[in-house]
């Protein structure tokens, strides 16, 4: 016989509002515009995307603004076949390190704009290295998700 | 290094869906085991380190208060430690600081998690921020597909050898899993069984993944005079290493993965190792996920670059081999995330001691410990000894 044992079912619903801060906010805002903002440290000068306060590496202010290329390689991706509590974009979805053209670190967004119930196809067209381009959509709301995804460049 | 410090006993409980305890009862299951092992009881402690993933795990904010009393801490100091899946390594490293220093002779090191109670992916999802990663990254498994990705890519390992390679590892922990009382999936499983099991995130599949684990476990942890006056076997601590990277998962890499690299140096220097393929004699790695295993082998200097699938396939790692890795069944068969990282310690120092029962490694006089935690950003080590 299986045995059942009682337990308790509660939920916590919590709202957040988090300040964005004039860095993310620059980088928000010009997401509206289909840019994409890069920041440089002024010490070790890598260009950093997004764009920070400080410089993860050298902890100093960063320095001069430039908006980055909206192409760039694959350096690395995941398909996620799964739903995730909270995920915005449903399954099936490819999550993937980009380099964009001219910064110095990987850039982490979305991969779409190609089959992607075809695993063995997907296999052939996304690989490290794969040339991708930044994919807007057109009602713009101020976050991430402006860029619907990088679309490989055939 | 400070004060000699030694782990004096361990215990765990059985892991597993526990829905018939509360979460202090099955804490305080722990604290009873390693109590029982040492002869000692609460009065004789100093002082209490315990810890556990976020709170969203729990429902529970800080449950440090909530397990006081499971954990006798009533009446003496107590710490809580947390940094994601490497909180049982910080624990442990907490645990070790504190009596190094001389501020305490005896201290209880404790580390839990529930998570059947909770939802575990969505509370690893909250360790992401939600400005820039959280949504494309799906908890855990989409971070380490990320990771075992870029590995095989740099070094243009196939993806049928790293596939292969990644299976025998499933297949083997799963059996070794038999041996571990405590363990929480023990299954017989093919080769095909692996590689046929539905994608998690491409390439990661279902028997590549650890499970969600309830359970409990506790370490105590004693000055020189203490572990000497007591008849009992102590493990010696001979090293330990800490390291982190950036917080944003593209600012480093993670393949020549610089947090892991020094975490093991700065431990393999304070223990006197150079050859650790060589020289230890068992290792449990924290292993989540079956590429993140072959990763770390060659950032802890087991393998060359690119080639710890080759070792794999030849049976290093595997009971009987050169260097046996995660002889418990590791993380891959158990994982109660706020105690995992401490049962590797807690499992390396029944192997030093030769009290690792069925799962023992013939002779093991030195092992190696590890945590791993946050979007890949934390390594931690301990080595552990059978001499001073």
């Amino acid at each position: 016989m299986t045995k059942h044992f009682k337990t308790l079912k509660h939920n916590i619903w919590l709202p957040y509002q988090y300040a964005v801060g004039p860095v993310f906010n620059r980088f928000y805002e010009g997401l509206k515009e289909e840019k994409i903002w890069a920041n440089q440290c002024p010490a070790c000068s890598k260009m950093l995307v997004p764009p920070r306060s400080f410089c993860p590496h050298c902890s100093v202010d960063m320095g001069e603004w430039v908006e980055a290329a909206q192409e760039g390689k694959i350096v690395t991706w995941m398909t996620a076949n799964e739903p995730f509590f909270g995920q915005p974009v449903q399954p099936p979805l490819i999550g993937a390190l980009i380099h964009l053209d001219g910064t110095d670190c990987n850039f982490l967004h979305l991969v779409g704009g190609l089959d992607l119930n075809d695993s063995a196809a997907l296999k052939e067209k996304i690989k490290a290295g794969t040339r991708v381009r930044a994919v807007w959509r057109a009602e713009k709301k101020g976050e991430m998700l402006d860029i619907m995804y990088f679309q490989p460049i055939s | 290094m400070a004060r000699a410090v030694a782990i004096i006993g361990v215990g765990q409980t059985k892991h597993g869906r526990r829905n018939e305890v509360t979460y202090p009862d099955m804490v305080r299951e722990a604290v009873q085991a390693v109590f029982a092992e040492t002869g000692l009881d609460p009065k004789d402690i100093d002082g209490i380190v315990c810890g556990t993933m976020p709170s969203m795990m729990e429902g529970v904010a800080l449950t440090h208060f909530y397990f006081a009393d499971a954990l006798g801490a009533v009446g003496k100091p107590m710490m809580k430690t947390e940094t994601c899946g490497t909180t049982g390594m910080s624990l442990a490293h907490t645990g070790y600081y504190w009596v190094a220093s001389g501020m305490a002779d005896l201290v209880l090191v404790v580390g839990s998690e529930k998570m059947y109670e909770g939802d575990s992916q969505a509370t690893m999802s909250t360790v992401m921020e939600p400005f820039y990663l959280r949504p494309f990254l799906t908890g855990a498994p989409g971070v380490f597909s990320i990771q075992a990705q870029q590995w095989m890519a740099r070094y243009k390992i196939p993806e049928e050898k790293s596939r292969e390679a990644a299976a025998k590892i499933s297949v083997d922990h799963h059996r070794d899993a038999h041996d571990n009382p405590y363990a929480h999936i023990k299954v017989d499983l093919t080769l095909e069984d692996v590689k046929n099991s539905r994608v998690i995130n491409y390439p990661i599949r279902f028997w590549d993944v650890c499970p969600n684990s309830d359970g409990a476990c506790a370490v105590i942890f004693a000055s020189e005079d203490q572990a000497k006056k007591m008849s009992l076997k102590p493990a010696w601590v001979k090293g330990l290493g800490f390291c982190g990277d950036e917080y944003w998962y593209g600012d480093s890499d993670k393949v020549a993965w610089q947090c892991a690299m020094i975490a093991a140096k700065q431990a393999y220097d304070l223990a006197g190792i150079s050859n650790p393929r060589r020289e230890l004699n068992v290792a449990e790695i924290y292993n989540p996920f079956t590429w993140i295993e072959m990763l770390h082998y060659e950032c802890f200097g087991f393998s060359e670059p690119g080639r710890a699938c080759d070792d794999v396939l030849k049976g290093v790692f595997a009971r009987g081999g050169e260097l046996p890795c995660d002889p418990s069944g590791g993380v891959l068969c158990t994982n109660p995330i706020g105690a995992t990282a401490l049962i590797r310690v807690a499992e390396t120092a029944l192997q030093v001691t030769g009290q690792a029962g069925a799962h023992q490694i013939e002779g093991a006089k030195l092992g190696l410990a590890h945590g791993l935690g946050g979007v890949s950003q934390f390594n931690g080590l301990m080595i552990l000894g059978s001499e001073l």
